[in-house]
């Protein structure tokens, strides 16, 4: 496994430098830069900003430069938040998103594989179809729109909850809410569709027949066979919540690293657009690493290699 | 084996548990609500000017969210009172010589830094050749020095070159290259205030956004600041005035969203925010916390005028002049723009003291633009358009206008869209992102497009340069010797009778040229809790809330 372990992180190395590549190349394609304003700066000032940031130099030059820094962990410094590296920028708002992340898949799952489960053992009766219709709003539902919902009527009309930051563990509520609907009503459903296999396999048939106790079938048998579907699902759905969700961020002002990824675009702020996308890129690997690892533990016959 | 599938699960939750546990140490920056708590006890205000701001360092500042918190934070040697007068910042007095070259300022006593060391001449004068240092690279360096002797040496490299001197603590002198009959105004811009030097060479660029190192010189001085959430400033015991702050404490919120804000604002957490949502807007009408208040900037279409039809005057005049400016200022933009009947509007100063440069307009010209009488302007398009060659738009090409969709440009482009159309010609509209906006519109590839300036100080020259042959925001690239020879004059006189008069003049060159489509005066509208008293906005889109209280 160490070996497979090691082959995977390489090929990770890999697949970030042709990520970094050309990002790199396209945001450059990209007309306009980081020192174009509404009110033209004099010519002189323009060369003098891009001279600092050696933006002067040609293109595949300051490729180099910046693979350069790249090696020796160097992200450079932000173009638009002046006084900022990005590794100040990821490290300051990373873990603010990953926490909220993670507290949102936690709750994705605890909620998702219990009723997934209720689900499908009460195939075609009420407890199934009410669950089926809320998983389906939970995943039609745009989370703009759950945002907005919930910040109006929680904050805005009852006052129950702050509309702004994480600064409070009540300022946690709607944010998690907000991020974890769509996962666990995801999880609800794959975990109904697995369930529903695995109970009509033989093996369980065969394990009811002798006696098993159905508690027991279920936790020891069905569950573990069931949730490999849902293994899979969390390796990207934690990379993508815990680098934090541009929405939800932007809406109840937590300052997380999700909106960074986008605000970083228009602004042009190429350091940081690199930055946050190797920086993604690299989480993604990390986290389908780590799945695949989980998945030895759950299923002994899947062997890495 | 239950215990395995357990086990299992927690194997792939561990990394956000585990993350998610390493967050929480890591971010004891980001963790704010500790450090802010103490603080709230005082009189505190909590306002919105704006998101994270790209820096509130002076001198690499270059917007006006930016600009709110710089002019709490620090003072120069002159300031605004609240009618936008200046008057005596950190500079008590000062002379100037006949020959309007030399500026002789006069500091105060016992002036101190908020860290309580003393602030000196020498302080000004390390300030402003880092403005004019190119490894500075401010944006304004250019604009607000050049007036200053030895500017283009300093640029170059050879800051010392730059013509500011402290003959002793308390003095600070700079002398000119040409009279500038408004360097006072430049002298209370917000990048012309001192910074320590100890504190900026210590720290790079990240001084200005560590509580420890922002030191500062006036008002307020940085307590926390917590990118993508908030600022927070305290009073500053050392500043000469200090007697006359009210408030203890101000919190910035970053706010991106408008929608965020307004719900801030409405469940009572921010006194007052500037990004109010424009759908709100209708229903806030009549609503005494609305403030609707000019600044001093217009909205206006520029053509480029290096192309056919566009290069005909009349053609520039006839689209100009069919656009119902009260219409697209007061129902499309609701209101929050008040229409153009010139290309300088309210809140530019005249000659007098407290007079109005619009005003001078419409009494010795008349305004361009009868905004009462949309009709009368339209027949008259349509007679400027026959004219041309293209009565009733027959021959005119098909056009372009360029914009990006943010605010009302979208609304104002359908509505010009109609607009022309009445004229019988037909305009396709070409929304592309802010930054290629620009880049295209500076590289003169479009037709028609969006255009807009806020003004940086007090004098019409700052809009009217615009259009001047060679300027780096003459994106139509108008030119007439006479326009440039009018802007010359008034940049170079000693006498500020005939620097009004020129640029008066040089405005009617433009208008009569219709070298652009002045379409709306910008005002700032914004909410403000009624018990917010004391307070105001002055027409630079600046909000003083030093002097203001919570009753």
């Amino acid at each position: 496994m160490a070996k497979y372990i090691v082959k995977r992180i390489l090929m990770g190395i890999l697949t970030a430098f042709v990520v970094a590549t050309l990002t790199f190349f396209i945001m450059n394609l990209v007309p306009g830069g980081p020192f174009l304003a509404e009110k033209a700066v004099t010519p002189q000032a323009q060369a003098a900003m891009e001279a600092k940031y050696g933006l002067d130099k040609p293109l595949f030059q300051q490729y180099l430069t910046y693979m350069g820094g790249l090696l020796h962990g160097d992200l450079g410094v932000s173009l638009k938040k002046r006084g900022f590296t990005v590794a100040d920028i990821i490290g300051n708002r990373f873990p603010v998103s990953a926490r909220l992340g993670g507290i949102a898949v936690l709750v994705a799952v605890l909620i998702g594989v219990p009723l997934g489960s209720l689900s499908a053992f009460n195939r075609g009766k009420a407890a199934d179809n009410i669950i089926i219709v809320f998983s389906t709003a939970g995943i039609a539902i745009p989370s703009f729109l759950t945002c907005t919902l919930l910040m109006y009527f929680l904050s805005v009309k009852m006052k129950l909850l702050p509309s702004l930051g994480l600064d409070t563990p009540a300022s946690y509520i709607m944010p998690v809410i907000a991020l974890s609907l769509y996962p666990a009503s995801y999880i609800t459903r794959l975990m109904r569709s697995s369930m529903l296999d695995v109970i009509g396999q033989d093996y369980m048939r065969t394990a009811r027949a002798k006696g098993v106790p159905a508690y027991k079938a279920v936790f020891k048998h069905a569950l573990r066979n069931a949730i490999l579907p849902v293994v899979t699902y969390l390796g990207p759905l934690l990379a993508y919540l815990m680098t934090g969700s541009f929405i939800v961020e932007k809406i109840f002002t937590i300052p997380g690293l999700g909106q960074e990824f986008v605000s970083a675009i228009p602004s042009r702020d190429y350091p940081l657009i690199m930055g946050t996308t190797i920086f993604l890129a690299c989480f993604i690997i990390l986290m389908n690493v780590i799945v695949d690892i989980a998945y030895a533990f759950i299923d002994p016959r899947i062997k890495l290699k | 084996m239950k215990k395995c599938v357990a086990l299992a699960l927690s194997a792939v939750l561990m990394a956000s548990v585990c993350l998610a546990g390493c967050g929480k140490k890591e971010a004891g920056g980001g963790d704010s609500g500790a450090a802010a708590a103490p603080a709230e006890q005082g009189k505190t205000l909590s306002v919105q000017v704006g998101p994270s701001p790209e820096t509130i360092d002076p001198a690499l500042n270059s917007a006006v969210d930016g600009a709110n918190m710089i002019i709490h934070a620090f003072e120069g040697l002159l300031k605004f009172d609240k009618d936008n007068n200046i008057v005596p910042g950190l500079a008590e007095s000062y002379d100037i010589s006949a020959d309007g070259l030399t500026w002789t300022f006069h500091l105060r006593d016992g002036l101190k830094w908020s860290d309580g060391s003393d602030l000196t001449a020498d302080d000004f004068v390390y300030s402003w050749k880092r403005v004019a240092d190119p490894n500075t690279a401010a944006p304004y360096g250019y604009d607000l020095l050049n007036y200053v002797k030895g500017y283009d040496e300093a640029e170059a490299g050879n800051v010392d070159a730059l013509a500011v001197s402290a003959p002793d603590a308390k003095t600070f002198v700079v002398e000119l290259n040409n009279p500038c009959v408004y360097f006072d105004k430049i002298c209370a811009f917000a990048v012309m205030v001192p910074v320590q030097q100890a504190a900026v060479e210590a720290n790079g660029e990240s001084w200005s956004t560590n509580p420890d190192t922002y030191v500062t010189d006036g008002p307020y001085y940085m307590t926390e600041y917590t990118d993508g959430s908030r600022i927070v400033f305290s009073k500053n015991p050392n500043y000469w005035d200090a007697g006359s702050v009210t408030f203890d404490t101000i919190i910035w919120n970053l706010i991106e969203d408008s929608n965020a804000a307004y719900s801030a604002y409405q469940n009572g957490d921010i006194d007052m925010i500037k990004d109010v949502p424009t759908e709100e807007i209708p229903s806030l009408e009549g609503n005494s916390e609305f403030y609707v208040d000019p600044i001093m900037g217009t909205y206006y279409v520029s053509f480029n005028t290096q192309k056919a039809p566009f290069d005909d005057p009349k053609v520039r005049e006839a689209l100009s002049l069919a656009i119902d400016r009260e219409y697209v200022a007061g129902t499309i933009m609701q209101g929050t723009y008040s229409p153009a009947k010139n290309f300088v509007g309210p809140g530019i100063s005249d000659e007098a003291a407290g007079s109005s440069f619009e005003e001078v307009t419409t009494q010795k010209y008349g305004d361009h633009f009868d905004v009462s009488n949309y009709e009368a302007d339209l027949e008259k398009a349509k007679k400027l358009l026959a004219d041309a060659g293209y009565p009733d738009g027959a021959g005119f090409p098909e056009f372009e206008y360029l914009t990006n969709d943010a605010g009302y440009h979208k609304p104002v482009a359908e509505y010009l869209q109609s607009a022309w159309k009445e004229l019988g010609l037909t305009m396709t509209i070409n929304i592309q992102e802010w930054k290629t906006v620009t880049a295209d519109r500076r590289n003169g590839n479009f037709d028609v497009a969006r255009n807009g300036w806020v003004f940086d100080w007090d004098d019409p020259s700052n809009m009217v340069n615009l259009l001047e042959t060679g300027n780096g925001n003459n994106d139509g690239k108008y030119s007439n010797p006479e326009f440039d020879k009018a802007v010359d004059d008034a940049r170079t006189t000693t006498d500020l009778k005939v620097h009004y008069e020129k640029l008066h003049e040089a405005e009617q060159i433009a208008l009569n040229d219709a070298a652009m489509a002045p379409v709306a005066y910008y005002n700032d509208f914004w909410l403000q809790k009624g018990n917010l008293k004391g307070t105001w906005h002055s027409p630079y889109g600046y909000w003083y809330f030093m002097y203001g209280s919570l009753e």
